[in-house]
């Protein structure tokens, strides 16, 4: 096992029923990297990474996730994982500081419980019961419980579901934080934005299969793809062409208008023009 | 392929500071019943139900039921026997599917917190509400209705002993039949008639000898009847014995019996808990 990588897969499968949720994933995560999962809903995301997680068993297929198979791990093992579910499990009844604290009990080396309250921006809700709080602020409680173990490895689930821009953003700074720490992140998304945001490399999932890995300004060669070169004519009309050489075609452009080009614009295809040609091959 | 790989993190060598098993197997009781306490249903329905079905039979019913024996005095037992089942049976069975289906469970099971200490946590829970609720009602009963206490130390300890028995059954067979009900609102759907139903057979609103005799028997394979019967024991005179169906108080068999459920429900739960919902896979 190679000791750089925190997690490794190899011909992943599951299915329920007649339906192949996982059809043959191949992944490699390195230690101290962030990796998206991006796909669409349905794609198999949760389902993979629950199996990373040990809460699913697979039907086939080789599994390490920090040297050891998830479907036999022990408690040694789950001190090194934080887990951040899609779902939310709530505890109504008690407020933020109490279920942090509680928490931080089961781990061998637990953060300081306040000092991670303040950290994922709760320190104004410790005393608040759970049941009080906002969709954005519970996902931050989330996120509190998968961190309070200091883990290696976060698991993190569509963690942005439902928030809003700025909770996004906040969100964001929080997860580069702790990747600047350390931490090695898996996190599923189904927001392009939040994986080109986030993440050192990014898996394609769709159909139960990876359809690429790459880092994001990579994904699917935009690097390499034809620049789209539009103007207007003197008279008005929209003109655009594809080149491979863009620098070299505006200054030609420019030498010819002498000058200035009216409503220049030089593109390649976005990460979600990319995306959606991929999800769109594998459906 | 360029990627960014950032070091990683040194692995710290401080470890071990967790509480010890035993303690952690506190922290979650002492969580469980504060959530319990907070819990103005759990408060009400749980632990008054008792309180209130005794201020109601006492309210109604001032007799005798024979050689100076008050009614309070009978029912009583019926009272603490429901009281036990409701704090373990019905709230284990009605709330842990809530628990399951909110993924609080899940959650747990992600944690390196060993399995065992969260059933200690319910464990813990359901003997101290128990013990807190049975005492409240003996306070009521007590005060307003002239409920004799047992009298000797013989009597406690049988008391002692068929409660201990029962909540440990009733405990284990309510974390076991929470495991049919396979959404949070179908918990208390699935409890909520069994044990009312068990109720009425086990003559916890009836003298039990007045009831139909295949009812009897019928109430005689589950644990209730015989937690009364034990109680009845604890309350009513020695020479009440002859009044049981079986000619005694037959504490061999209450043992018997609620041991036998003890066993049944642990091996129940052993082989069907399930710490997800079904469509978690």
């Amino acid at each position: 096992m190679d000791d750089e990588l925190a997690i490794s897969v190899r011909g992943l499968r599951k299915a329920y029923g007649d339906n192949a949720a996982v059809a043959g994933v191949d992944l490699d995560v390195r230690r101290g990297e962030v990796f998206a999962l991006l796909g669409p809903n349905g794609a198999g995301k949760t389902t993979t990474v629950e199996i990373l997680e040990g809460y699913r068993h697979r039907d086939a297929g080789e599994v390490s996730v920090l040297g050891t198979d998830p479907a036999h791990t022990d408690a040694e093992w789950r001190s090194r994982v934080g887990i951040v579910l899609q779902g939310t499990g709530e505890f109504d009844e008690l407020t933020v500081a109490e279920v942090v604290r509680h928490f931080s009990g089961f781990y061998l080396d637990a953060d300081d419980p306040a000092k991670v309250i303040e950290r994922v921006g709760l320190a104004g809700k410790a005393k608040a019961r759970t049941h009080t709080l906002s969709g954005g602020q519970k996902r931050r409680l989330d996120v509190a419980l998968g961190i309070v173990g200091r883990p290696e490895l976060l698991f993190l689930d569509e963690p942005t579901t439902g928030f809003d821009p700025e909770a996004r953003r906040e969100f964001w700074e929080l997860i580069r934080d702790l990747a600047a720490a350390g931490t090695t992140i898996v996190l599923t998304t189904h927001y392009l934005d939040e994986a080109e945001a986030l993440a050192d490399r990014v898996g394609v999932i769709a159909g139960g299969r990876l359809v690429e890995v790459a880092a994001p300004n990579r994904l699917g060669n935009r690097q390499d793809a034809l620049a789209t070169v539009s103007w207007r004519t003197p008279e008005g009309t929209l003109e655009s062409a594809q080149s491979a050489t863009p620098t070299a075609f505006v200054a030609d452009l420019a030498a010819r208008h002498g000058g200035e080009v009216p409503g220049l614009t030089v593109t390649r295809p976005t990460l979600e023009d990319v995306y959606l040609t991929m999800i769109g091959h594998a459906r | 392929m360029t990627t960014t790989t950032k070091p990683a993190t040194p692995v710290t060598a401080t470890r071990g500071r967790r509480p010890g098993a035993g303690a952690l197997a506190l922290r979650q009781g002492r969580l469980e019943i504060t959530q319990f306490l907070r819990s103005r249903e759990s408060v009400v329905f749980t632990m008054g139900f008792p309180i209130i079905m005794i201020l109601i039979f006492a309210s109604i019913f001032h007799g005798t039921i024979g050689g100076g024996v008050k009614f309070t005095q009978y029912f009583i037992t019926g009272m603490i026997a429901t009281g036990l089942m409701t704090v373990s049976f019905q709230n284990l069975g009605i709330w842990i599917p809530v628990e399951r289906d909110r993924g609080v469970l899940k959650r747990y099971r992600g944690t390196p917190m060993p399995k065992w200490v969260w059933f200690a946590g319910k464990v813990i829970m359901v003997v101290v509400i128990g013990i807190a609720e049975t005492a409240l009602l003996l306070a009521f009963a007590v005060a307003l209705f002239d409920l004799d206490l047992p009298g000797t130390a013989g009597k406690w300890l049988t008391f002692g002993w068929v409660a201990v028995l029962g909540v440990i059954a009733c405990t284990l067979c309510g974390i076991a039949i929470s495991s049919v009900a396979s959404t949070a609102r179908s918990g208390s759907a699935v409890v909520t008639p069994v044990s009312l139903i068990l109720q009425f057979i086990s003559g916890v609103f009836f003298v039990f000898t007045d009831l139909p005799t295949w009812m009897q028997q019928v109430a005689a394979l589950f644990p209730l009847k015989w937690m009364c019967q034990g109680l009845r024991s604890v309350f009513l005179p020695e020479s009440f014995g002859a009044q049981e169906p079986g000619g005694s108080f037959e504490l061999g068999r209450v043992a018997v019996v609620l041991a036998l459920w003890c066993v049944i429900g642990a091996v129940v739960c052993l082989t069907t808990f399930r710490w997800t919902t079904k469509r978690d896979g």
